[in-house]
């Protein structure tokens, strides 16, 4: 057993364990004492339960409809989140008000707990718009889709709050990052971790290691576990079953928790699995094999939190039923504003180089608008 | 004479070059059990093995510094980089080392590396993985440049850059990859002379990768207007094949150059003061120059081919030199 293991494994939990603390049957554990000797554990109402299951089911439900779309040629890309809904809404839930993400392209979930309209990425992905979400007002900054380039940007960010002398009580604040296992190979994670760790930034590193950069599987990008790399640069790590919705709340809120207190940065590496294609470009069965794929499905994120609730009588075939009719309202009326949102003015191109124009870029929309002109009337 | 797709030239080029040297081998994303990101590599992790196909970590400056290495232990790696965007992680081996360590080591070694990349717009892939930046490239002393334009070129340009004795930047616009064509001759491809890919009197339409067909449909264009283009390949960037260029404007007296590039500090704009330096008594009209326009590339498919250059804008700029529209 090496340093950062831990003793209680979890159920089919990789070599050197995860925190766990809702099986892939449904069973609960009480609580798990990390490497570092936090005690994870949660408290939840009956009503909360049943709020984490209603997200679950939301947020693959919209992945869903987000993916047909693409496939009608509705949207001109997609990255799927299928098999990450628990890792994502646990972070998501996790955060306080008023902490900060800074997401990827695939932190759907994250966004729909943070409140935005879901539609927002629907327009992204589309081409209509950048998205549009104001990241002040929601605390969650805008997709990035350059790998990695976030963890530094949140770096930054975890350092300004810290400077405003926002952190340091039970109500400061933090920051999370959210990246890939293929993005711990990158420069930039690495001297974010650096910078985090000798500035003692209020930073979580959320990584969703979910086995495959693109065709490449973990075993190119490590050969120890993702969350042992903390060490090396001076703060924790600790791995979750990235699953488990439970369990990555409340790995996640500790680890919020402590940086909002001034603790310094934490590592958590959620081990889950992306159940679909990187995006809609690529096809995974060219680069992985179909019992792999099997094998996950068992450790389904939203039928073990489903099992719970049966057996515990929070929820009834009355109240799934009504959840999944939610989620497919939802969806539906998503898919209708979607088809609804027109396509911009090619002239609008130019809108966004400088906040006030540029004399290059103004000759240039002048140029193009008289080009365009040209086409008037004709069926082109 | 063999007919295939611009990205089995590729592939065949890397297959050739592997089979005839053992010091060669191919390193980066996706590039092995994937077959690469644009479906170049299909097929070699199965011939070659994984010691030669090599699936690299998610690190762009790790990689090409590494063919660095491995290039100047005597081995000659072909490196690939998912698209140009994604170099930029990679400059600093790229200029700071590659380019200059013959120099620095008072020419007592070089580094015999080709990197290749996508680069270009067309498929919706946005304003991180699309632009044309070849001219930072081209900007550099000590690298050589190219991009194949054609098939032909495609199958004949990698084995004369694993020939040469220093770094070899292979540019491939991603919009080429399907295009099919004639190998003619699968030899290595001289890549000291610019060609001459449809012969005109009346106006010279300068292009290089992508832009090579989008200069031969707007000759098409021409053609109907009664006007006769000329179309020049430059298939290298760097070193540019000034003769060629001042040949052909000497015939013509007019010249555009179609660049996808932003046109402020372009390879469009380099050309330009070239034929000006050195034929500038030759020209009827100042050098056009069509280029994508100077934002961010866009997402949005619309708005994308509005962002770059296209065969009708490049009719509208010639006839205009040429006098057509008065």
């Amino acid at each position: 057993m090496a340093k950062g293991d831990l003793e209680t494994v979890g159920a089919d939990a990789p070599a050197g364990g995860y925190v766990q603390l809702l099986t892939p049957d449904g069973d609960r554990v009480e609580r798990v004492t990390g490497p570092d000797g936090t005690e994870y554990s949660v408290d939840f109402t009956d009503a909360e339960y049943r709020t984490l299951y209603r997200d679950l089911v939301t947020v693959r439900r919209l992945d869903a409809e987000a993916t047909a779309l693409q496939r009608q040629g509705e949207l001109g890309i997609w990255a799927s989140l299928l098999g990450q809904e628990a890792a994502q809404v646990g972070a998501g839930r996790a955060m306080r008000p008023q902490d900060m993400a800074f997401p990827t392209y695939r932190e759907h979930g994250v966004l729909y707990t943070r409140g935005i309209d879901p539609i927002m990425p629907f327009g992204l992905f589309r081409g209509v718009n950048q998205g549009g979400w104001d990241p002040q007002e929601y605390k969650f900054n805008q997709y990035t889709i350059v790998i990695g380039a976030q963890t530094l940007h949140a770096t930054g960010y975890a350092m300004g709050i810290t400077m405003d002398g926002k952190t340091g009580s039970a109500d400061g604040e933090a920051v999370i990052a959210f990246f890939g296992d293929g993005a711990t190979s990158q420069g930039d994670v690495n001297e974010a971790f650096v910078w985090s760790g000798v500035y003692h930034a209020p930073i979580v590193f959320f990584c969703q290691n979910n086995q495959y950069a693109i065709s490449e599987p973990l075993e190119r990008q490590t050969r120890i576990p993702l969350y042992r790399r903390s060490s090396g640069f001076g703060f924790p790590g600790v791995r979750v079953d990235g699953n488990d919705v439970l369990a990555t709340f409340a790995v996640t809120r500790a680890a919020l928790d402590n940086a909002r207190q001034g603790q310094g940065p934490t590592l958590i590496e959620a081990y889950t699995y992306r159940m679909g294609a990187h995006t809609s470009s690529d096809d995974p069965t060219r680069y992985r094999i179909a019992s792999e794929v099997e094998s996950w499905k068992v450790k389904d994120p939203i039928s073990r939190l489903k099992a719970f609730l049966e057996k515990q009588q929070v929820g009834d075939a009355a109240f799934f039923a009504e959840v999944d009719e939610q989620a497919k309202a939802e969806a539906i009326a998503l898919r209708e504003r979607v088809l609804e949102l027109q396509d911009p003015d090619p002239v609008t191109m130019f809108d966004h180089v400088y906040p006030h124009g540029s004399p290059e870029v103004d000759a240039q929309r002048e140029a193009f608008q008289r080009y365009q002109a040209t086409f008037e009337g004709s069926a082109h | 004479m063999t007919t295939m797709t611009y990205r089995e030239a590729m592939r065949e080029a890397i297959r050739q070059a592997m089979r005839a040297d053992d010091r060669v081998f191919l390193m980066g994303e996706d590039v092995g059990r994937y077959g690469g990101c644009f479906g170049v590599s299909l097929g070699l992790l199965e011939e070659f093995g994984p010691d030669r196909i090599r699936d690299t970590p998610l690190s762009e400056s790790a990689f090409v510094g590494a063919g660095i290495g491995a290039a100047l232990g005597g081995l000659r790696p072909i490196v690939e980089i998912m698209t140009v965007n994604f170099s930029l992680l990679a400059l600093d081996q790229i200029l700071n080392n590659a380019a200059t360590l013959r120099h620095m080591s008072g020419g007592q070694f070089g580094v015999p590396l080709v990197i290749r990349m996508t680069t270009g717009g067309g498929r919706q892939l946005a304003a991180q993985h699309s632009h044309s930046l070849e001219v930072w490239y081209a900007h550099i002393p000590g690298l050589r440049v190219v991009a194949p334009a054609t098939v032909a070129d495609a199958r004949g340009m990698l084995a004369t850059a694993l020939a040469d004795p220093d770094p070899v930047i292979v540019f491939e616009h991603g919009g080429l990859y399907n295009v099919s064509g004639e190998v003619p001759d699968p030899s290595p491809a001289d890549l000291d002379r610019a060609a001459v890919r449809r012969p005109g009197r009346d106006v010279t339409l300068i292009g290089y990768g992508g832009t090579v067909p989008t200069a031969l449909a707007a000759a098409d264009l021409l053609a109907a207007d009664g006007v006769d283009a000329e179309v020049i390949d430059l298939r290298t960037l760097r070193p540019l094949d000034d003769a060629t260029l001042v040949a052909s404007v000497s015939r013509t007296h007019h010249a555009v150059v179609v660049d996808e590039g932003w046109r402020t500090g372009s390879l469009a704009g380099e050309i330009s003061a070239r034929i000006t330096e050195q034929a500038f008594y030759e020209l009827d009209a100042p050098v056009g120059r069509v280029c994508s326009a100077e934002v961010p590339m866009p997402y949005a498919a619309q708005l994308e081919q509005a962002a770059l250059p296209q065969p009708a804008a490049v009719r509208a700029a010639a006839r205009q030199l040429v006098g057509v529209d008065g």
